[in-house]
């Protein structure tokens, strides 16, 4: 299987301000009863985006007009924690964005996000802050991140960016998703599971 | 070279380094439940693969199970699907699939150890973050997302980078009233949310050798709630002792073989950590949550932080965020706010030594007006056993409904729910917003002591005042 190699994301971005934000913020756990991950866009972020009293539309980053389109979601710390439900960056990816931007993140959402090919990278909070800032005072501004020379480009600034190297080296290469490579380590397997006997059917 | 469990068993399950860097890791076991293995069987499908090791594959059915009706249609539709699938999916690949009519289904974290399948010195892997609880016999358990779910099934393996380990070392005796579940909402309070990212946690120390097996899972099950992917125990006698005679469990001359093995996977005396914590058990007193995330803990007696007390910055904004939410007094006891349900279940706190416990105290209590309180065990064994000793019997006499097993409130995908923003004392494992079915509903994590504790009373109590524990 061909993948794409994503060696940089291009587009504009949304600050989703908060620290530890959790899975089942990201997608409560009532609308994972589907048997597949299609449609969970438009459930992203749901009870903190309408008023679960009124109903009415929250001020949240994503109901914001000016940021409509916008295909980079900056955030903060332990971004992802809880649940390893794959629901989470499927509902992110579904919705529309390419990359994600925090201070840091929970293991298994990591994991998962890059297996879909939406690069998880991560800067200082202080840069983090500059590239809200650009973007708060001009929605439109782009923002270029480089996965090749791990920078994040906007608003005629630069800011140093990190991404653990298995993650960066899988995304611009092309191979993302392991599934290839796993497939092809299969007669090997069958070595390593001899010598287990709990394994032996 | 001495070594830890971690290295012993990523040694004997790396089958190659890949391109970038990670291992291609076989997983022995893999166990699979319906919310987040359908869509890996479809990208099975859609692959035009198989299952390569049907028969190290088990399924059950946890999240969605209504747990006060049992016939087949579900009035949920969405859930009798999901259910559909689950036996679409076991029939066609050949998997062994406990369903309500085995009478061995259960949460999946609570049907591995008891059907003997969970092994020291093994892998496993399963589509829940939950998946460290098996790490309580020296397995090595991860808690995967659905993509690796697909590799799982189709190669028995996945790609994963090495883990650091911290071995968290609990000396010394609990205090009365004191229990594993406070063990580790303390550890988690001490060492934060995101303290465990990219560590395995090793628990060890004297509190942990005199644990009985469901003591160190419901340990093992929240290291996901401290950013640790795993968390595991050494097997000892008391190991071994949990797993004679099940029905996966080794048998004969096997069973010799097999513990001598478990027994050599063992930390070695004098393996290196990447970082050591030391805890005296006599410390840790009964501990709740008042927050929005489980680290947000504090012991019964203390009183609910204020912004005025934050440590930092961040730490200010997460309080503020977290009274605003959870409607609770800054500055305040959190003992005697009043609750309006009482959960007692989940796979932290959903087995047999837990209903117990809480039977022992609850005799002759009732629980207070106004309260909604649920006893839902972990799996159709732990029902069973609890009803053959009477404890149902107990429950529903103090005013606890009595369920059929599953998750239920613990996430709520079940018609279990909160409503509107209730308050619930639950011994379940997350306290995140809306994580109990009410986009508004509030949780407060204790043991199921405190839980009963707090049914009785009304509001989040001292377990040790209440039953007069000392």
């Amino acid at each position: 299987m061909a993948l794409a190699k994503i060696t940089s994301v291009t587009g504009r971005a949304v600050p989703v301000v908060g620290n530890d934000i959790d899975t089942d913020r990201i997608i409560p756990a009532r609308f994972m009863k589907c048997v597949t991950f299609d449609g969970l866009g438009e459930f992203l972020f749901f009870d903190v985006r309408k008023d679960p009293d009124t109903g009415k539309i929250t001020n949240h980053a994503l109901n914001d007009a000016r940021f409509k389109g916008a295909t980079i979601l900056l955030t903060g710390a332990n971004f992802g924690c809880g649940s390893s439900r794959e629901h989470a960056p499927q509902a992110i990816q579904k919705y529309g964005f390419k990359a994600i931007f925090a201070e840091s993140y929970a293991e298994i959402f990591f994991g998962n996000s890059t297996t879909l090919g939406m690069p998880c990278v991560t800067a200082a909070r202080e840069e983090i802050a500059k590239i809200a800032a650009a973007v708060e005072k001009d929605p439109s501004t782009e923002v270029v991140i480089d996965l090749v020379k791990l920078e994040a480009r906007f608003a005629g600034q630069t800011v140093k960016i990190a991404q653990r190297e298995s993650a960066r080296d899988a995304l611009v290469n092309g191979r993302w998703d392991a599934i290839g490579e796993l497939l092809d380590g299969i007669p090997a397997v069958k070595e390593t599971a001899k010598k287990l006997p709990y394994l032996v059917a | 070279m001495p070594q830890s469990l971690f290295e012993k068993v990523w040694a004997a399950h790396a089958v190659k380094k890949l391109a970038n860097g990670q291992t291609q890791l076989l997983i022995g076991t893999h166990l699979i439940h319906e919310v987040t293995s359908p869509q890996a069987f479809g990208m099975l499908r859609d692959l035009g693969l198989k299952v390569l090791m049907p028969h190290r594959t088990f399924a059950t059915v946890d999240h969605i199970i209504p747990t006060n009706e049992l016939v087949e249609p579900y009035k949920d539709s969405l859930a009798q699907a999901m259910m559909d699938e689950v036996r679409k999916n076991c029939a066609q690949f050949g998997i062994t699939f406990f369903d309500r009519a085995t009478g061995k289904q259960g949460i999946v974290h609570i049907v591995g150890p008891e059907q003997g399948i969970t092994q020291p010195g093994t892998t496993i892997a399963c589509g829940d973050s939950h998946t460290s609880t098996h790490g309580a016999f020296g397995a090595i358990a991860f808690g995967i997302g659905t993509s690796q779910v697909r590799d799982v099934l189709a190669t028995q393996t996945m790609a994963l980078g090495q883990l650091k380990v911290r071995r968290i070392e609990v000396n010394g005796k609990l205090r009365p009233g004191v229990y594993a579940k406070d063990v580790i909402l303390h550890i988690i309070r001490q060492l934060g949310v995101n303290g465990g990212t990219g560590y395995a946690y090793e628990y060890a120390g004297s509190t942990f050798d005199g644990f009985t097996m469901e003591e160190r899972m419901t340990v093992c099950n929240m290291s996901i709630e401290g950013g640790a992917r795993v968390g595991y125990v050494n097997p000892d006698e008391t190991t071994f002792a949990y797993l004679k005679g099940r029905p996966y469990s080794p048998t004969g001359a096997a069973w010799d073989a097999a513990v001598a093995r478990w027994k050599s996977f063992a930390s070695d005396a004098g393996a290196k950590y990447d970082d050591v914590v030391k805890i005296d058990a006599s410390s840790i007193a009964p501990t709740v949550t008042w927050g929005i995330n489980p680290g947000q803990g504090i012991s019964i007696v203390e009183n609910i932080p204020s912004p005025e007390t934050a440590t930092s910055a961040d730490d200010k904004a997460g309080i503020i965020e977290a009274l605003a939410y959870m409607k609770l007094p800054a500055g305040k006891p959190i003992k005697g706010t009043k609750i309006d349900v009482a959960f007692l279940g989940s796979c932290t706190n959903g087995r047999l030594s837990d209903f117990r416990e809480v039977a022992k105290y609850i005799k002759g209590r009732k629980v207070a007006a106004g309260v909604k309180a649920i006893a839902v065990p972990g799996s159709q064994i732990v029902a069973l056993q609890c009803e053959k000793e009477g404890i149902d019997k107990v429950l529903a006499e103090a005013g606890f409904e009595w369920r059929a097993a599953g998750c239920s409130m613990c996430l709520a995908m079940n018609p279990d729910k909160l409503i509107g923003d209730q308050l619930c004392a639950s011994s379940s494992n997350r306290n995140f917003k809306g994580r109990q079915g009410s986009p508004t509903g509030r949780t407060v994590l204790m043991s199921p002591v405190m839980v009963a504790a707090a049914a009785v009373t009304g509001a989040v109590a001292d377990a040790r005042e209440v039953f007069a524990v000392n």
